[in-house]
């Protein structure tokens, strides 16, 4: 069913494209030499790169949505077709920055406001781990003794630690990033350690020959080499803090997406969580893709020899 | 008078759990200012060790190593190594690999200014001078070593470690980067210790030949003199007959008195 879905969309596409390489390509391969790609050529090639990338997401998205749209007309279905979801939350869609006091409010503020606890504990979260990564990775003292702790406690569910957050901050806010940040901390710190003891003798010594200082060998030694490491662990760590707040939001309560999604269920609002857990999920997307970005410019060069 | 840098009774031996194996023998060698010496012996018999004891990056289980008659056992500029992988920094420039060691060695004594110039000097001294802002992984693989030995160079060592340096190239590029060591080393006089398993290239540049028993408790076998005079020519020397000579002699030392039994 997919498939001539998708071939008759990449025809509808681009059909001037498609029909001239085609009528191009079949004598050319013995006949012409190398310099046969002429402009519309290339076009057309290009065109068809672009729609071979586009097009098979397109359709299974549409597929989705049909499927969905079908299952969940039918009366007596627990959840709304996506036609419904569209017109009942328009209002949330159109008008993002609304503000009533309270939490009553848009959701671009309850959005930020997740983020801005997730930017607080990743950040946190992040200066920690890198510090004691490099120690356990530096110091095979303090991994042996601070390892087996760490193998144990990064087991621990996130949300088991919110009661005990909320018991010695008593408030929500803290308890929150607290969350984030004993969440997001241990692929941190391990893939950090990791790094730091695989950094290869050679550049040690390199370093031990120039003499750098213990300073100068962590800024420019230890943190490039394990840069690809590091940031493993900070992308894996993003996240796993995305992951963790909203659900602890929705056990705090208070503005945030998290808790938006709790009361929607509460005021059995389904339509306005499915555009809300769309929202999650594409924020979650981005923020991975920040990380990536950001280790592909910081690394670069590093990877290889 | 004494020695410009002596090996004086050097034994190493490495420690794994309850074994212990000893890796070199009552070591001694001593080298003269601006001298060029090669060491040449099968792999295993513990020559990297000895360099590395040089260097000051492993240190001696008895005995040590003397630089103009004082001790040294930890590593220091003043005995640069160029590594056999050259063991670039990948994460920075040619120019800021070479500068990163002129940096800290002319810290206090040169200005900026001055470092600048140095490290490109000394880049310019090995040809690499047009791919400063290159990364390592842009260079190829006798251009890296270029910039490893510019890295060296740049310290001002006393005494320069060539650690194989050629190993792993081709035999093109090691007979260009060979002919280059050579013309540095007539143009700067410094006192070299190279480590080698190629008998040609250690006829070719060295003064004196180090041979080394096989391992384990590898000694100095022999020393040989290479009484070529410079500027040695590679094409030049290819019939001449004291090249000949001492190149027939380090073959007999490795391939007749001391077969790498483990190799047969």
């Amino acid at each position: 069913m997919a498939m001539p879905a998708s071939k008759s969309d990449a025809v509808i596409a681009m059909p001037q494209g498609a029909a001239s390489a085609s009528a191009v390509s079949s004598p050319v391969v013995t006949l012409t030499p190398p310099k046969r790609m002429t402009e519309p050529g290339k076009y057309a090639k290009n065109m068809r790169e672009i729609a071979a990338r586009v097009i098979p997401p397109l359709v299974v998205i549409t597929l989705f949505l049909v499927i969905w749209e079908l299952l969940c007309r039918k009366t007596g279905a627990t959840l709304p077709p996506p036609s419904k979801v569209i017109s009942d939350t328009k209002e949330l869609i159109l008008h993002p920055f609304f503000d009533n006091g309270g939490i009553d409010k848009g959701l671009f503020w309850h959005l930020s406001a997740s983020l801005q606890r997730v930017a607080l504990g990743y950040s946190l979260a992040a200066l920690v781990g890198v510090g004691l990564g490099t120690l356990i990775g530096q110091s095979i003292w303090a991994m042996r003794g601070l390892d087996p702790i760490f193998q144990v406690l990064r087991t621990i569910p996130p949300l088991a630690w919110l009661p005990l957050a909320l018991a010695a901050f008593r408030d929500g806010q803290p308890s929150a990033i607290f969350v984030i940040f004993i969440t997001s901390i241990w692929p941190i710190i391990i893939n950090t350690a990791v790094g730091i003891r695989n950094i290869p003798q050679d550049y040690r010594n390199v370093a031990a020959v120039v003499r750098l200082n213990p300073i100068e060998f962590f800024t420019k030694i230890m943190i490039p080499s394990a840069a690809p490491y590091i940031f493993t662990g900070l992308r894996i760590g993003i996240g796993l803090s995305w992951l963790a707040i909203i659900a602890a939001e929705m056990l705090i309560g208070g503005v945030g997406i998290g808790f938006f999604i709790w009361d929607a269920w509460n005021s059995s609002h389904m339509s306005e969580i499915i555009l809300a857990l769309f929202y999650v999920g594409i924020i979650g997307f981005i923020l991975d893709r920040m990380i990536a970005l950001l280790a592909s410019v910081v690394t670069r060069g590093t990877a290889t020899n | 008078m004494a020695p410009y840098l002596k090996l004086d009774h050097v034994d190493k031996s490495f420690t794994r759990g309850s074994q212990t194996t000893e890796v070199l023998k009552d070591i001694n060698l001593s080298i003269e200012k601006g001298e060029y010496v090669s060491i040449i012996g099968h792999s295993g018999c513990g020559k990297s060790t000895m360099l590395n004891i040089v260097a000051g990056l492993t240190t001696a289980t008895i005995g040590g190593v003397l630089l103009e008659g004082r001790e040294v056992n930890s590593p220091g500029p003043d005995r640069a190594v160029v590594f056999q992988n050259h063991s670039l920094l990948p994460w920075l420039t040619v120019y800021d690999n070479v500068r990163l060691g002129v940096d800290k060695v002319f810290g206090k004594t040169k200005s900026r200014a001055e470092r600048h110039q140095w490290t490109m000097h000394n880049l310019d001294l090995v040809q690499m001078g047009h791919a400063k802002d290159r990364r390592p992984s842009e260079v190829s693989g006798g251009m890296k070593q270029r910039v490893g030995i510019a890295r060296a160079l740049a310290m001002e060592p006393k005494v320069l470690l060539l650690d194989e340096p050629f190993g792993a190239l081709d035999a093109l590029t090691r007979a260009h980067l060979q002919d280059s060591v050579m013309a540095l080393h007539q143009k700067l006089g410094n006192t070299i210790i190279m480590i080698t398993h190629d008998v040609d290239e250690a006829v070719l540049l060295s003064d004196r030949i180090v041979m080394m028993t096989n391992g384990p408790s590898a000694r100095i076998g022999e020393i040989l003199d290479v009484p070529l005079p410079r500027p040695r020519k590679r094409l030049e020397l290819a019939s001449n007959a004291t090249y000949l000579k001492c190149r027939q002699r380090v073959l007999e030392f490795l391939y007749e008195r001391h077969r790498f039994v483990e190799a047969a």
